[in-house]
């Protein structure tokens, strides 16, 4: 979509790619809104699409049988949303649910995995920024871990 | 200064003065297998003919083969004991109304006079002078006791087997914070002191004693025994750049291996005579109605030490022996303007695994030296070649 | 019994006028003095030692406004001995305490900056004067950020003045917890991740950081890949404690006594001892 293209050429998680690149991106993104408690994936769901935070914030939540659904972590505008489209079997491990009215980028998962596997390059981009994010999810993960405020 | 001879004979005459004058004298004395600290109201009660064998984590007494009063170095004591003792009541309180009452203890005023303090140790309680009257807190329990505090230095006619005070720049002559300074002759049938007066008091104390003026040939024999003592000191310390050398090595591999001899017994740190560190105990009684806050010595190489909420700061042996060495070599020079360390030799011949202050510091300068040398190796080979 | 003398070592008494219960732990104790004396004047970022009967001692950072000493404000959490028999207290019961001790927050070496202040759990208390401070001199400064984060909801500190400060248009103020159940609308995750969501000049801001050691390390690598120098980070931190006036010799950090050189820092000042374990 052309409307697209300015915006993701500008967003941090796609900057200093190719234009070819970024094109072929393009090609597999869509506009898309939720409302305020809407959920955007459900943990067991095929991973169709993964998410570019345009505004808005989302919570990622594990659901327990004793205590209901906890949020682990809230991501929001400019975040990604969304990994398990990369890994075999592409099913979503967790839910996510909009905790305000949030706007996105959807990128059409099947799209990519397919034009990936073309273009090896565009794989390697891809999956190159997609190790900053998980690293960057993992170290706030350790700390959250480390119960820092607990009494110990 | 005043230079005098002071017959062996009237040495008793000092202790009469000081005690008719109400100072309490403290002395070194026999006691627990050492030479210990302690009350003197006699000649007698020092250790006359007696002097002490040390080594890294061994003390004995040995009978000499003369009657001199002073022929031995420090035992586990030192003045410490008395300025800033190891128990102190703070104050007591008690319930009152909706509030509560707090009153202190005025010590009876106690006036000491140290007999036999050794230059070192001079140096040591003028350390703990700058910690405990120079900061912007000033604890009144120890300016109290030590203002009043008359002090008779003896200059050390032998070397100890763990004293390194010429390393430390801090003897084996007592150059300051004296009343009065004594060397003890022993020439054949001759047994006297050469006695140097410090202060004003110091000279009107001694001229309450039959002494006579020193002969140059006299001052000359005790300047020797001085010189002869300085020659056998039994350990020795490179001091230069010091506070550096502990800075850029936390993280040096010797930690490791003194861990593994360190028992954390904290016998270092109850002899040492710098160290100053307390805690405080709140107690009460059975009512509930009255409590009491003690200070009490303490030491950091116990576990409770760093505690915080959570842990110990230092929790492995590793960081409490580095913090008790830095401490007292490195950090003390930025935190008081001096070492923390006077020479005295104490934590080496305490320590029962017989950890020495001084072979740690050669050991870490040793591979510094080491590094550097391999590193010119490198670079000669490198250049050898060309 | 013996006359009292004036002795740092010796507790005042203050008698409790309220005990505020911020969370199932943690109580804001309000204090005044037992003598109608007129206040408590101390600098953001000081601490007490606080006298509990016949208990023992503690030092809990002041967390009320300097520009009111009258009412004298710690906020404690209930860790140990003394701080499980303190927040037991109820209003006229009497305490001791000893002090202001220790340095204080740059608040008045700030002016003309953004400033932002980081506190993680606890750590808001003694970061509360500042930004009472700062408000009170609003037009001084820049912009004016608080980063807060806890460990869940139930656990954050004064959740009515938050909800104040957040409303103000001229502050920003960011809280975030560690996990939430469901109906937690905020953010959730550690409090370092807010700090690529705030936008300011990295070089004209003051940074005020307080929370727990390891929280603190990591604020730090954020703010300096940020390009805020060293010079103006300030941290709090803390060390046992027994006299609180440099004379026992346990709070040292380093060649630092946290009672007296601290418990505020320059980070410049003690960034190698940071990076360093068991100091």
């Amino acid at each position: 979509m052309q409307t697209l293209e300015p915006y993701l050429a500008e967003h941090p998680f796609l900057k200093g790619l190719d234009p070819r690149h970024l094109n072929i991106i393009v090609g597999c993104a869509s506009n898309v809104s939720f409302d305020a408690e809407q959920y955007i994936l459900h943990e067991g769901e095929e991973a169709t699409n993964f998410y570019i935070i345009h505004q808005g914030k989302v919570a990622l939540e594990i659901f327990t049988s004793d205590r209901g659904p906890i949020t682990i972590q809230t991501i929001g505008e400019g975040d990604v949303l969304g990994w398990s489209w990369l890994i075999p079997p592409y099913h979503w491990h967790y839910d996510a649910r909009a905790i305000e009215p949030t706007n996105a980028i959807a990128l059409d998962a099947k799209c990519l995995r397919d034009k990936c596997e073309e273009d090896h390059d565009l794989g390697y981009e891809l999956l190159k920024r997609f190790a900053h994010v998980i690293t960057q999810r993992l170290e706030a993960t350790r700390l959250q871990l480390l119960d820092v405020y607990g009494i110990h | 200064m005043n230079i005098a001879i002071l017959e062996n004979d009237h040495l008793q005459t000092l202790i009469d003065v000081l005690r008719k004058r109400g100072y309490q004298v403290i002395g070194p004395t026999l006691g627990e297998g050492a030479i210990i600290y302690d009350e003197l109201n006699s000649t007698a009660n020092l250790p006359i003919g007696w002097t002490d064998e040390q080594d890294g984590g061994a003390y004995r007494l040995k009978k000499r083969n003369d009657k001199a009063l002073f022929g031995y170095n420090v035992g586990p004591h030192s003045w410490k004991k008395y300025l800033l003792s190891s128990e102190l009541r703070l104050w007591k309180i008690k319930r009152n109304g909706g509030s509560f009452q707090i009153a202190t203890e005025n010590e009876a005023a106690r006036k000491f006079a140290f007999v036999g303090v050794r230059s070192c140790d001079i140096h040591a309680i003028s350390i703990q002078d700058k910690v405990f009257m120079n900061g912007q807190y000033i604890d009144r329990h120890y300016k109290s006791r030590r203002e009043d505090t008359f002090i008779v230095a003896v200059n050390c006619g032998k070397a100890g087997g763990t004293c390194f005070c010429v390393s430390m720049n801090t003897g084996p002559k007592a150059i300051f914070g004296f009343d009065l300074a004594m060397t003890e002759i022993l020439e054949g049938k001759n047994h006297f002191f050469l006695v140097e007066t410090g202060t004003e008091l110091g000279a009107k104390i001694l001229r309450l004693i039959p002494h006579k003026e020193a002969s140059e040939k006299e001052k000359s024999v005790a300047d020797g025994v001085l010189k002869k003592t300085a020659e056998q000191m039994g350990r020795s310390m490179d001091t230069a750049n010091i506070k550096d050398l502990f800075y850029r090595n936390y993280e040096h591999p010797r930690w490791n291996n003194v861990a593994e001899r360190c028992l954390t017994c904290a016998n270092c740190t109850m002899v040492c005579p710098t160290c100053f560190c307390t805690t405080v105990e709140d107690v009460t009684d059975l009512t509930g109605e009255h409590a009491e806050r003690w200070r009490k010595l303490d030491s950091c190489f116990t576990m409770d030490f760093s505690y915080i909420h959570g842990g110990s700061v230092r929790a492995s042996t590793k960081s409490r022996y580095r913090h008790w060495i830095t401490h007292k070599l490195a950090t003390w020079i930025d935190q008081f303007g001096t070492s923390g360390c006077v020479g005295c030799g104490r934590c080496i011949t305490w320590c029962p695994v017989a950890i020495d202050i001084t072979e740690e510091v050669h050991a870490i300068r040793e591979s510094e030296t080491v590094i550097e040398k391999q590193k010119t190796i490198v670079k000669e080979d490198v250049h050898a070649n060309t | 019994m013996d006359s009292i003398i004036t002795d740092s070592m010796i507790p005042k008494p203050f008698r409790i006028h309220r005990m505020l219960k911020e969370t199932h732990d943690t109580y804001t104790i309000e204090l005044e003095s037992t003598n109608g004396a007129d206040g408590f004047p101390f600098s953001s970022g000081q601490f007490n030692m606080v006298y509990v009967f016949g208990v023992g001692e503690v030092p809990i950072s002041i967390s009320g406004d300097p520009k009111t000493p009258k009412i004298l404000k710690h906020t404690a959490r209930s860790v140990g001995t003394v701080t499980k028999a303190l927040l037991k207290l109820k209003s006229g019961d009497v305490l001791g305490v000893r002090g202001p001790f220790g340095s204080r927050w740059p608040v008045e070496e700030s002016v003309g900056n953004d400033v932002i202040l980081v506190a993680g759990g606890i750590g808001l208390a003694p970061l509360r004067p500042v930004l009472y401070s700062f408000i009170s001199h609003r037009d001084k400064y820049g912009k004016i950020i608080l980063l807060y984060g806890a460990r869940t909801p139930e656990d954050l500190l004064y959740k009515k003045e938050l909800e104040q400060w957040r409303g103000r248009f001229d502050l920003e103020v960011k809280v975030i917890v560690d996990s939430a159940t469901g109906d937690w609308r905020g953010n959730v995750g550690v409090v370092t991740t807010l700090i690529p969501r705030i936008q300011f000049d990295p070089l004209h801001t003051v940074v005020m950081i307080c929370g727990p050691e390891v929280m603190m390390r990591y604020t730090l690598k954020e703010l300096q890949s940020r390009g805020v120098k060293n010079e103006n980070i300030f941290v709090s931190m803390e060390r046992n404690m027994k006299c609180g006036i440099c004379l026992c010799g346990h709070c040292q950090f380093g060649p630092k006594f946290v009672c007296k050189d601290g418990p505020v820092f320059c980070y410049e000042h003690i960034k190698e001892l940071l990076g360093k374990r068991e100091i």
